[in-house]
């Protein structure tokens, strides 16, 4: 990390105010504007942006924590990989606490199991590098933004040679996902507020179809608080001259100083080569098709659940909780029973509650009691 | 608390998880009037029946583990020191003696275990407090990291001083003595070797010369905390619970290093909630802050100082964010976990 960003002129509070008066100005009518990226979430959250929002104004979260969307059989396959005795399993963060049917990798580590958290996946290669006789098994979580450091760390696996490197293929893909959204034929949503990270890598072109055929606004937008405030407001006008019939939906971008309408290429033609799209399930969604990854022929030695022959029994669904309709943007987390009380942070029933991205968790730690 | 359980490392983190432990497990079994109180160290208003002239002692206890041992701006006998120097300073004590008590890992170089004793010798000068026992216990390999360091330390609280985390009232203000985050910052970049271009050092430093100088500047100061594990956002969370009152404090106006921010914003962390050693928050009448707060940037170590919020309206601790919108800050529940992305 050569230069550090100064964030402070994505922060000011005069413009902020301007951007608000001018998104109460434009909300007259009931809007529902879903975003569907972890980080989206967690910064109108930490940044008390649904506090200044108009009252008909809904600031949705979709199925954008790839945690959340992780299904419960998938998570109880690292754990049982977590158990096998030459096992290093590797992880990112976010997945130590997610519970699944009767463990979570924390626990498996407090029981003794290797698993590490990693920063980048890269890592993965010095561990298989210090550990030759133990198996480096990672978990492949994640969405576009992710998954190319995963496909390079494999690549240069394959290149190495490096014998003992797996990885748990648990990828998930943004478009599909929202095409489903956006077809729901009850649905509520005005408009998406379409992820800056994932947009980096798949270009804003990835959301045409979406735009064209659903006639659904969409617009990329940043992470700090005036590019979410700037990205409403550019979304607020998109929905209005739909609404009214002057303009067909498409697409913006808000985040121009990192989102181009191609994206990065050469992260794409990675993708392509160490994997193919699959059919995906997303927790307490279902089966979207063309919405995953798995390994392309030529890498398919590298997917840990053929390697390790990895048994998991039958998956009980969580009963309940109404994250699938969270998730599609039809409820919000305080429409729950189970919110803050049989369901919190440290005792989570849905998947929404269990990563600190989730919607559930973020509605939880900061807008529960100013909401 | 579930009991079938087993301890997990959230457990040790400062959040609720560890509140519940403290208290289901410890205090419910060994609760009296001193230890209820919960304060960074114990006030003993007498010693087996004999009142001390003139004032109280403070005494309190703590063990240190930290990885790795050394890491820019201290390492663990400096912060053994400091850490037990600022339990007593926060209750408004003069410092005075340490007991220091090693657990030393077999196969620990003895040329660190020097360099880390020197460091508890300055560190314990410069401080003004003498190490006065001790005890040394070896450990066959593995788990503990090389060594962990226990301290306790006993100090004096003149009458007329009564600093407690109970203590805070409406219209109070509320001062920190500098930037957040810097210590637990630290250590996550030295331990994870995250390559950066700049370093990030450590906070850690002994606060009772700080201390002294608030009180003079201020002989009604109602709450000193130092915000160690869980941040300042537990530490405040802490004292608005015990006080029963409700803080609002101003994201603008909470001091955090550019590079602190930077390496939390890029792993998802959130300052309000990393460890400081070196930092002190300080809850007094709005009256006294001005005071308080040039007093303390006279002071070297509390150049930045600054008041970041009050005292007031309903309970819990609630932010002003950066673009004027209201959030609460909750206590964590565990560690704070690096995101995906």
């Amino acid at each position: 990390m050569s230069t550090l960003i100064e964030s402070a002129a994505f922060r000011s509070e005069p413009e902020a105010r301007a951007l608000v008066a001018r998104i109460h100005a434009l909300a007259t009518e009931p809007v529902s504007l879903m975003e569907v990226c972890g980080t989206h979430t967690v910064a109108i959250s930490r940044f008390g942006l649904r506090s200044l929002m108009p009252d008909g104004l809904k600031l949705l979260s979709g199925p954008g924590c790839p945690v959340c969307v992780t299904p419960l059989a998938e998570i109880d396959r690292s754990i049982a990989a977590a158990r096998m005795p030459d096992v290093i399993l590797t992880t990112f963060g976010d997945m130590m606490r997610v519970p699944g049917s009767e463990s979570s990798l924390e626990r498996e580590k407090a029981d003794g199991a290797d698993v590490r958290i990693l920063y980048g996946p890269l890592e993965a290669l010095e561990i298989a590098a210090a550990n030759p006789d133990r198996e480096i098994v990672f978990v492949g979580v994640g969405f576009e933004t992710t998954s190319p450091t995963i496909a390079a760390t494999v690549a240069e696996a394959k290149q190495r040679g490096t014998p003992n490197l797996s990885v748990l293929p648990f990828f998930k893909t943004v478009p599909a996902a929202l095409d489903l959204l956006a077809s729901i034929p009850t649905r509520a949503l005005d408009g998406f507020i379409c992820p800056g990270h994932v947009s980096t890598i798949i270009g804003s072109k990835a959301y045409e179809p979406v735009a064209r055929e659903r006639n659904m606004p969409c617009v990329v937008v940043g992470f700090e608080p005036l590019d979410i405030l700037a990205g409403i407001v550019m979304l607020l006008e998109q929905v209005e001259a739909v609404r009214r019939g002057t303009a067909r939906a498409s697409v913006e971008v808000q985040y121009r100083r990192a989102v181009t309408r191609e994206g990065n290429e050469a992260a794409q033609r990675l993708l392509a080569d160490v994997f193919e799209p699959c059919d995906a399930e997303w927790r307490e969604i279902g089966t979207i098709a063309g919405s995953g990854y798995e390994f392309s022929e030529r890498y398919r030695s590298f997917d840990a659940r053929e390697r390790l022959a990895i048994e998991i029994p039958e998956t009980a669904a969580v009963s309940g909780c109404i994250c699938g309709e969270i998730m599609l943007g039809l409820k919000l987390p305080t429409d729950c029973s189970l919110f803050a009380g049989r369901c919190t942070p440290r005792d989570p029933v849905g998947p929404c509650m269990v990563s600190t991205e989730g919607a559930c968790a973020a509605f939880y730690k900061y807008d529960r009691q100013v909401s | 608390m579930k009991r079938d359980g087993k301890i997990k490392l959230a457990h040790g983190s400062g959040g609720a998880l560890m509140h519940e432990l403290v208290s289901e497990l410890i205090v419910a079994r060994l609760s009296n009037p001193v230890l209820d109180s919960l304060d960074d160290s114990a006030e003993l208003p007498d010693v087996a029946g004999h009142a001390l002239d003139g004032g109280r002692l403070a005494f309190t206890t703590d063990s240190y583990v930290v990885q790795p041992l050394f890491f820019p701006g201290g390492d663990i006998g400096k912060l053994a020191v400091a850490g037990t120097v600022n339990d007593l300073a926060m209750k408004g004590a003069r410092p005075a003696y340490l007991t220091l008590g090693l657990v030393v890992e077999e196969g620990l170089a003895l040329a660190d275990l020097e360099r880390v004793l020197d460091s508890v010798a300055v560190t314990a000068k410069d401080a003004a407090v003498s190490v006065v026992a001790g005890d040394t216990k070896v450990v066959e390999r593995g788990g503990i990291g090389g060594l962990i360091v226990n301290t306790a330390g006993i100090g004096f609280i003149p009458d007329g001083t009564a600093v407690s985390g109970g203590s805070a009232a409406a219209g109070d203000a509320i001062i920190i003595s500098g930037t957040i985050g810097d210590h637990e910052t630290a250590i996550l970049v030295a331990r994870e070797e995250l390559r950066l271009d700049e370093v990030i050092e450590s906070d850690c430093a002994c606060l009772n010369g700080l201390v002294e100088v608030v009180l003079d500047a201020c002989d009604d100061v109602h709450v000193m905390r130092d915000p160690t594990r869980g941040g300042l956002g537990t530490t405040l969370n802490e004292i608005a619970s015990r006080s029963n009152v409700g803080i609002t404090i101003d994201e603008r106006a909470i001091p955090v290093d550019r590079k602190v921010r930077a390496v939390c914003e890029i792993l998802g962390f959130d300052p309000i909630y990393m460890a400081n050693e070196g930092k002190a928050i300080v809850v007094a009448p709005a009256r006294a802050a001005g005071a308080i707060v040039e007093a303390m940037r006279a002071h070297p170590l509390g150049r930045e100082a600054a008041v970041i919020g009050e005292v007031g309206g309903r309970t819990g601790v609630y932010l002003r964010t950066l673009v004027g919108g209201i959030r609460p800050i909750v206590m964590l529940e565990g560690v704070q976990l690096p995101r995906i992305c």
